[in-house]
């Protein structure tokens, strides 16, 4: 199994070493070279315009798939209602389906959670697998594995998704290990590939700084978690019906072997930067902590965590778990609000992952607009509390 | 054997070489990443999954064995965790186990870890919560699915009473405990205490070709080509491309009032907020 140069074709024209995620590519004497560090994942293969790039990766006999079909989605169940997730899912779901033609299916798991299939119609699913037993009634992992794998046997999909909660981070690999299935983890976009009805599933890497596009070329169902707060909502559908589907359950004495004893709600939330959704963070523009205080006032307003510099937690303003980039945390929320920050490379390395990078810096030049999609020069003494007002004018 | 009271506990960690994150630099100009010239480092979770290990270690005799997979560099890795207090570090390194996902990172961890229970007791199986570099979080559900064994993950405090452990796992808002019995799988994101420090003694006689430091190849595990590295994954990357490629920064001029009415039309405009 190997990747190899055809020298009468390649132009030297480095199209594969931008496309290879490893750095194992080099153009040499005008001829593209392979260095040891390639894993042969083929991204040069497609990425070459001249087939100048032999390989004898394609040539696995690819099963017949054509069994598997239809979306179906997770559903999270939390405190008796549908997790956003899920229904975020369901909106994208149903987007897919249309696309290939095949129906949306939604698995739902519990004690007592019939009541929720309307919702589910309403948002969207054609069909609910409905299992409802005393051991479901909070989520363990051997139990709902155990569920979900005869439910997959059974009704063979085409495509599963779930949520990329600590739940669906939790369940999915182990169902995937089960089912021998590939797994995409926290995926921020789906489609479906024109050409053969794949799904394409793309996540960032490298901490955010690639983005990689995956597919499940022969198993299926393709399995895919997808980050929260990315896809959007379908269109309601009131008074829709939907297909149920009851699951019979028989746990096993070694599915419930992990056992709650206690489960106690933090007054005093544990910093998790790592999976907030907005980060305002603070440098040493801040000047303070009166300057801290206002952007912990603005991240309060937005619904998420206050992060900072290095320079913001050696000054104390901050406590360790808050600092992101060099020796503190990589992030990648959907909104990043850096206000004071100038934007040493270190920092940029760990906010680069945001979808939207927001900068207010007085100094025209400060290379945190670089990254930025949306710049302010200005002070943030003066846009924070403005911004603040509007907020507060808007609730 | 596990279960009689005069055997040690036996642990198996899994640690990950990876870009140390905090050196990557990128070009200012085009703002891509520089790959070239990365120090590799422990993944940060993963010391806390030794941690965790090492204090079991310290209060109950542990055997601590450090597991890992990557090209035989990674074995600064297992250095540095015998450094640590490991008792002993096996690398699983051979070309046929490069490119591999997560189904297939997976299979080969489990094959190893049946080879140390070929060799004696194996209790429980540590690991961080995820890599730094992959952030999938899939190896530890993974690996316990393989070898059949309950998982508890997002563990921040670990106890360990005859045959069953104890776990404080953290989830957003909420810490549960719960009671499982062994062997178990579990995966770390926090320690109590801060992870320990290599000692220097230590590392001197961890770098001793004495030094109970292993490697296996895929014969010495049984793990056939066709499960291992690219070929045994399931996934396959197709396409990269830079997300900062779409990143056209926009500047909203004008007042400190008429910057921030601007930004938040933005941000709503993406429903951001």
């Amino acid at each position: 199994m190997a990747i190899w140069v055809i020298a009468d074709k390649c132009t030297g024209c480095g199209l594969c070493v931008k496309a290879c995620p490893y750095g194992a590519m080099q153009v040499q004497d005008k001829l593209a070279a392979l260095g040891p560090r390639c894993t042969q994942c083929g991204a040069c293969l497609e990425a070459c315009k001249f087939e100048a790039l032999g390989s004898d990766l394609a040539d696995e006999p690819r099963p017949d798939l054509s069994g598997y079909r239809g979306v179906w989605v997770f559903c999270e169940v939390q405190d008796g209602a549908l997790a956003r997730v899920s229904l975020e899912l369901l909106g994208q779901g149903a987007r897919l389906a249309a696309e290939l033609g095949q129906t949306l299916a939604t698995v739902l798991l519990g004690e007592d959670v019939e009541g929720l299939v309307p919702e589910l119609a309403a948002q969207g699913a054609d069909r609910v697998y409905l299992a409802q037993d005393a051991g479901l009634a909070a989520y363990s992992t051997l139990a709902y594995t155990r569920v979900l794998s005869e439910l997959i046997a059974t009704h063979r999909p085409n495509i599963l998704l779930l949520g990329a909660t600590p739940l669906g981070r939790d369940l999915a690999p182990r169902l995937s290990r089960r089912l021998d299935l590939g797994l995409t983890a926290d995926c921020t976009e789906l489609a479906i590939d024109p050409v053969d009805g794949g799904l394409w599933q793309t996540r960032p890497a490298f901490g955010g700084n690639v983005m990689a596009t995956i597919v499940t070329p022969t198993a299926r169902p393709q399995m895919a978690t997808v980050r929260p707060g990315v896809m959007a909502l379908g269109p309601r559908r009131d008074g829709a019906q939907a297909e149920v589907v009851r699951h019979p359950v028989r746990l096993e004495p070694g599915d419930l072997l992990v056992r709650l004893l206690a489960s106690q709600a933090q007054g005093q939330r544990p910093v998790d930067l790592g999976a907030a959704r907005v980060i305002v963070a603070g440098g040493r523009g801040c000047g303070g902590p009166q300057g801290m205080e206002l952007l912990a006032q603005l991240a309060q307003a937005l619904g998420g965590e206050l992060g900072g510099t290095r320079v913001a937690v050696e000054e104390g303003w901050l406590g360790q778990a808050r600092q992101i980039g060099q020796t503190g945390v990589t992030v990648r929320p959907d909104l990043y609000i850096a206000c004071g920050i100038s934007g040493a490379i270190q920092h940029r390395a760990g906010c680069l992952g945001a979808r939207y990078i927001v900068a207010i810096n007085r100094d025209r030049r400060a290379p945190i607009f670089s990254v930025a999609d949306y710049a302010l020069a200005g002070d943030m003494f003066k846009i924070v509390p403005a911004m603040l007002a509007a907020l507060k004018g808007a609730a | 054997m596990p279960g009689q009271p005069d055997s040690p506990l036996c642990v198996a960690v899994l640690v990950k070489q990876v870009p140390d994150s905090a050196e990557i630099k990128m070009d200012p100009r085009t703002g891509t990443l520089i790959r070239e010239g990365v120090p590799a480092v422990m993944n940060p979770d993963d010391r806390l999954g030794l941690e965790t290990a090492l204090a079991l270690k310290d209060s109950l005799g542990a055997l601590v064995t450090a597991l890992s997979m990557g090209p035989i560099q990674a074995v600064d890795v297992l250095s540095e965790a015998l450094a640590m207090g490991a008792d002993r570090g096996v690398l699983l390194s051979d070309r046929n186990f490069a490119g591999a996902d997560t189904w297939a990172t997976s299979f080969t961890l489990g094959r190893a870890l049946e080879r140390l229970m070929s060799q004696g007791p194996l209790d429980l199986v540590i690991c961080g919560r995820q890599a730094s570099d992959g952030d999938t979080a899939q190896i530890g559900p993974q690996v316990a699915e393989h070898l059949g064994w309950p998982q508890v993950t997002y563990v921040e405090r670990l106890e360990v009473e005859g045959r069953e452990l104890r776990a404080w796992r953290r989830l957003p808002g909420l810490v549960q405990k719960v009671l499982c019995p062994l062997p178990a799988v579990v995966t770390v994101l926090a320690t109590p205490q801060a992870p320990r420090w290599p000692l220097v003694d230590r590392l001197l006689w961890a770098c001793r070709e004495a030094a109970p430091l292993e490697v296996w190849d895929a014969a010495d595990i049984e793990a056939p080509a066709a499960r291992t590295g690219l070929k045994g994954s399931l996934t396959r990357v197709v396409k990269t491309f830079s997300p900062k490629g779409q990143r056209v920064t926009q500047w909203l001029e004008g007042t400190a009032a008429e910057q921030s009415q601007a930004l938040l039309a933005e941000l709503r405009g993406h429903k951001l907020i």
